[in-house]
């Protein structure tokens, strides 16, 4: 029996039975009952005696038969749908329709229509299925659906969430890495230092660097930016500031930013620390669909 | 009895009234109350924390119900983008629940763990900053109002009585939980837990 229908009590079955049995009973009873003439009503054809505004009176014309027919056709139509359709209680109709099983009937249709282009897809190397028109536009479709929402409906992303189309790569930009990040998701933690540098340590590793990825700083705090940077910022972000893809810190000594490279923002970035997380893909969109998208991402990149 | 009878008596055509218009309702609603799929939690739902709770309010203050359904139709073009259907039981610790009726943006029911709780900061502050194409409104006083925490007991208990099972430590924990958070930091934890008791894809 369907686990949709069960009720605390077989009361509440009959309930739904017996009220909906007479309901249909009383209108059928209703219609006839009031289309029935009456004693002492006027004829069909001629007037009812009433009058409004003097000389507006009113036919005792019986409803036309179609109409009435219509009226008896929708309790017939009722009927059949119970006897086809679940409705009265615990009864599955004949049809045994429900919801799940037509949820699952278009689930197995499009599996049957969508499936064999997968499992093509899922054959081919994500290098080669980049290349591939077909799989790049499912991608595109799919990515726009899941992804956009993070990293722009361009890939191009959004301050704290990465740039896809470029060539930087947090994680690395390989096809398996592609694929691990967005099956198994990633969790970027940079810690906050302002307690341990102070405002002033902070000021100084900023302007380094600034000056890392070349841009304009302050030569002398930079220059004491450098040793501060060597013991607090190099075991993540490398001694040369190039960055670490194992831990998924990023590389300074470019002018890609994830959260900015303006002084202010580098202030903000080392005193408060980062998180960025990108959540797990492998149970809502299953591996097939994970290895189009990364194909479709492997693309954006211009290789 | 005849028509000119029940035309005349607008008391007894009131009773009458109430009696057709009430068949549908003790049909189709009624037994809705005796229903185990609707009213047993499915396997492992959980009340919502004190702050979730109070996320949840907010949510009720700021209308997101009114963009936002929670609600996953059984179709697949619904399950392809949003995930597994909802199903009844997800609700029964809902007072009142936020199913929604009308979506000007996506639906929510399942957007737990979808983002991270950065981008929901970023996105709530200004959803233009991730989404340049979003037409919603920025919430930028969530992150300057913090939860009045002396309310929090008060919210529980009231959902105990309308049957969410808390306990006394949960109600007398409830203020020290929501203690010093930011009206965000409530939202974003009712909006991370919304749909996870049903994790799979279908």
């Amino acid at each position: 029996m369907n686990p949709e229908f069960v009720f605390s009590s077989d009361f509440w079955n009959w309930w739904i039975i017996t009220l909906t049995l007479a309901n249909i009973l009383a209108c059928w009873w209703l219609i006839s009952w009031s289309s029935k003439k009456r004693p002492g009503e006027a004829a069909s054809g001629a007037v009812t005696g009433h009058k409004w505004d003097g000389n507006l009176e009113e036919y005792n014309n019986p409803l036309p038969r179609w109409w009435l027919w219509l009226f008896y056709l929708t309790l017939v139509f009722a009927l059949v749908y119970l006897a086809l359709y679940p409705g009265l209680g615990k009864i599955p109709g004949i049809l045994g329709w429900t919801p799940q099983k037509q949820y699952e009937r278009e689930i197995a249709s499009a599996n049957a229509t969508y499936g064999p282009l997968f499992a093509k897809f899922a054959q081919t190397p994500i290098p080669s299925l980049s290349k591939d028109p077909q799989a790049v536009k499912v991608g595109q479709r799919l990515f726009v659906n899941y992804c956009a929402g993070c990293h722009g409906s361009d890939a191009q992303g959004n301050p704290g969430f990465p740039n896809l189309t470029d060539n930087d790569w947090l994680y690395g930009g390989s096809a398996e890495a592609i694929e691990t990040t967005i099956l198994d998701g990633r969790s970027g933690v940079m810690p906050p230092w302002g307690a341990a540098l102070g405002a002033k340590g902070v000021d100084q590793v900023s302007a380094y660097v600034r000056e890392l990825s070349g841009q304009e700083a302050d030569g002398a705090q930079a220059a004491a930016g450098k040793t501060l940077f060597a013991s607090y910022c190099a075991a993540c972000h490398g001694a040369n500031g190039s960055g670490n893809q194992a831990l998924g810190a990023p590389n300074l000594s470019d002018r890609i930013w994830l959260y900015g490279g303006s002084p202010s923002t580098l202030r903000e970035t080392i005193t408060k620390g980062r998180s960025g997380h990108m959540p797990a893909h492998r149970d809502f969109l299953g591996k097939d669909k994970v290895h189009v998208l990364a194909a479709y991402i492997y693309s954006l990149s211009g290789r | 009895m005849s028509h000119e009878v029940v035309e005349k008596n607008i008391g007894l055509m009131a009773v009458l009234i109430v009696l057709v218009i009430s068949v549908a309702g003790l049909v189709e609603i009624v037994p809705l109350f005796f229903l185990k799929s609707t009213t047993e939690p499915v396997e492992g739902l959980k009340p919502y924390t004190a702050l979730q709770l109070e996320g949840r309010d907010i949510y009720i203050r700021e209308g997101c119900y009114l963009c936002h359904s929670q609600m996953i139709r059984p179709f697949r073009a619904e399950t392809e983008r949003y995930g597994h259907y909802s199903v009844a039981g997800e609700f029964v610790y809902d007072h009142p629940f936020q199913w929604g009726s009308k979506r000007t943006g996506p639906d929510l029911a399942r957007v737990g763990g979808r983002y991270s709780d950065e981008w929901h900061r970023v996105h709530l502050n200004n959803p233009r900053d991730v989404v340049p194409e979003s037409i919603m409104p920025a919430f930028p006083w969530l992150n300057e109002q913090t939860i009045d925490a002396s309310l929090t007991p008060s919210k529980l208990k009231a959902m105990r009585t309308l049957g969410v099972p808390y306990s006394d430590a949960q109600i007398a924990a409830a203020s020290s939980a929501v203690e010093g958070k930011t009206e965000m930091d409530a939202l974003v934890a009712y909006l991370q837990n919304l749909g996870t008791v049903l994790s799979s894809r279908r």
